[in-house]
């Protein structure tokens, strides 16, 4: 039967036949990595003080700019921002996915596990319970009061993520999941709300601050942190395209083709905490990505098989990281929205357009 | 079959006992199964609801521990097998909700070729002509391209059922696969397994409630009744409505009445 089946296919050949393709359309990843690159440089060349792309390319290759406060906003402001927002809005779009496909859930965002809410909590005791730390807080630049943040919330995040995949170890259903990172949310949520009620009103506004989020808080000493975490996570998200597509049926069908699901599981929830754990505790909430992107990929590439999905989401998450930042300080030099607000009013319209269209597929 | 099996049994089973076990209670619900599925059949398990006509499959399956016996799967114990060689040896085809998004009918096949493709699940040309020769099978080439969100039930169904043949296993397990089905697309599906069974050679299992269907197209019957008695027969033999009465003894007399007729007119 083997034989006469390639026999088949042989005689077949790639003549015109009713089977579409199945390969993973490289010209149009290449474009997307084309729309990444450019938007990457342009958020070195563009903001308050313009810089020429040519004198950007030589103060990345290690040249002389004809300036010397353009090679300072360069390295230091420019470069880790804008690898920062390529690299968070990668790793939210990744964990988003590797969630809506976990849970079978066109809502679910990397948020839905709870680690976001751990880091939150971290941040809400070094801001509303510490009252020596907040004023470094407020000014952002301070470099100390940032590192007490983001190590605050990593921790918040971290023992959150160790309950998880302790508990991801044993549970027969993935509901079970859903419940407990549901639960740590509220949980996480009201000791927030119970240090708010107790706090100065300046603490509230330096926690508000960070719940706007930011990909401008990083700098190169944070990078080697949150950029190797992101790394990981990012690779063990691309070795699980395999099982993914398998569970695409659902952990039956996931089971029967082979599939060691409760492996499978604990990996797909270890990198999207991994993700979305180190992007929030380095950058705060950032909304609506991790659920947009996927559905963006969806609709641009009309697939489901996450050999595309995964790297496309990989380059338009990025990209679109940069340009809502880089549309978050249009207004100007000295005010500058924060980019929750543009991921949201960019990000909700496309989710509805999404759940309408999905509507109009069902049948009657 | 005295011990040694049947060569043609693509999967048998010796002493099988099946049930649940909590803590150390054991409940049982079938003891000392001796059964066979023969290559190239078509085999259907019929019972009434709460008779444990899902716990037989689950536990040949491997999806749930045997409370006791042996089962030989493709010449194999069945729990020495691997996951993946499990998966080159059995397919499923399940009544869980296959909701997919965009994938097309042809993407959807293909992921039966999931234990054989690499770390990523790239698609040889091989591999590509045998999800091909698996949609022609089922009559489902000409949805190919199609989405599987606008897909009837039927055409799901046959889809999902290209996506096991794909996977190459000697053994397959339908779970209702006419549940959802008008009558026309249940004969169909029907008159497309028994077809399937004779020519790929594959041992089919399927679980049903269409009694006069399995009469009509299995080559064998294995009835549950709600007491836990298991029957075997033949659908066109002497004694397949004495067994199914006796499978059904349990029942009313307007269900053993129609079990009479149903059982008369097709022998």
């Amino acid at each position: 039967m083997r034989a006469s089946l390639s026999q088949a296919g042989q005689a077949e050949g790639r003549l015109a036949s009713p089977f579409p393709s199945l390969g993973i359309r490289r010209s149009a990843l290449l474009l997307l990595a084309g729309l990444a690159l450019g938007a990457f440089a342009l958020s070195l060349a563009l903001g308050p003080v313009f810089i020429p792309l040519d004198e950007v390319l030589r103060i990345l290759l290690g040249g002389q700019a004809s300036r010397e406060t353009w090679e300072t906003i360069v390295i230091s402001i420019r470069l880790p921002k804008a690898i920062t927002a390529l690299l968070a809005g990668a790793a939210l779009s990744i964990a988003g996915l590797q969630m809506q496909t976990l849970f079978r859930n066109p809502l679910a965002d990397p948020f839905i596990l709870g680690v976001s809410s751990g880091a939150s909590l971290g941040v809400a005791l070094v801001v509303l319970g510490g009252a020596s730390v907040s004023v470094s807080v407020f000014g952002r630049s301070a470099l100390l009061g940032d590192f007490g943040l983001a190590s605050a919330s990593s921790l918040g995040a971290a023992s959150v993520f160790i309950l998880i995949m302790a508990i991801a170890r044993r549970v027969q259903n993935v509901v079970t999941l859903l419940v407990l990172g549901l639960m740590i949310g509220y949980l996480t949520s009201a000791v927030v709300s119970l240090l708010i009620y107790f706090s100065l009103p300046e603490q509230v506004a330096a926690y508000v601050n960070w719940t706007f989020g930011s990909f401008g808080g990083v700098t190169w000493g944070q990078m080697q942190v949150f950029a190797p975490a992101l790394l990981v996570g990012l690779g063990i998200a691309l070795a699980s395209v395999k099982p993914l597509n398998a569970l695409l049926l659902g952990e039956g069908y996931a089971r029967s083709m082979g599939v060691n699901v409760r492996m499978a599981r604990w990996w797909i929830t270890a990198s999207a905490s991994l993700l979305a754990g180190a992007v929030t505790a380095f950058c705060g909430p950032i909304g609506f990505l991790g659920i947009a992107v996927p559905h963006l990929c969806r609709a641009l590439f009309s697939t489901s098989d996450h050999r595309i999905l995964m790297p496309s989401a990989i380059l338009l998450g990025g990209t679109l990281a940069i340009l809502f930042d880089f549309i978050s300080q249009m207004p100007g030099a000295r005010f500058a929205l924060p980019v929750n607000v543009i991921t949201s009013f960019v990000g909700a319209p496309i989710v509805l357009w999404v759940v309408l269209r999905r509507q109009s597929f069902v049948r009657v | 079959m005295n011990g040694l099996p049947a060569t043609d049994a693509a999967l048998w089973m010796r002493k099988l006992t099946t049930g649940y076990r909590r803590g150390r209670r054991a409940q049982v619900i079938h003891r000392h199964l001796d059964l066979r599925l023969r290559r190239g059949t078509l085999t259907a398990l019929l019972g009434p609801n709460g008779a444990g006509k899902s716990t037989l499959p689950r536990t040949l399956a491997g999806l749930q521990p045997a409370l006791g016996g042996e089962i030989w799967l493709d010449g194999q114990p069945l729990a020495a097998l691997l996951a993946n060689q499990l998966a080159h040896r059995l397919a499923l085809v399940l009544t869980d909700r296959v909701d997919v998004g965009y994938m097309s009918a042809y993407a959807l096949a293909a992921l039966g070729r999931y234990p054989y493709t690499r770390w990523d699940g790239r698609l040889t040309l091989e591999d590509e002509a045998i999800v091909q020769e698996a949609m022609r099978l089922t009559h489902c080439e000409s949805l190919a391209a199609r989405p599987v969100l606008e897909l009837s039930d039927g055409e799901r169904q046959r889809v999902m059922l290209a996506r096991a043949l794909a996977q190459q296993t000697p053994v397959v397990f339908l779970d209702e696969p006419t549940a959802f089905l008008d009558l026309p697309r249940r004969v169909e599906l029907m008159h497309l397994l028994q077809r399937l069974a004779r020519t790929t050679g594959k041992a089919f299992l399927l679980t049903t409630h269409d009694l006069e269907l399995a009469l009509r197209f299995a080559d064998e019957l294995w009835l549950m009744a709600a007491d836990g008695t298991f029957t075997v027969s033949v659908p066109d033999g002497a004694d397949a409505h004495a067994a199914l009465l006796r499978a059904f003894a349990a029942e009313g007399e307007a269900v053993r009445g129609y079990l009479r007729e149903v059982g008369l007119s097709s022998s």
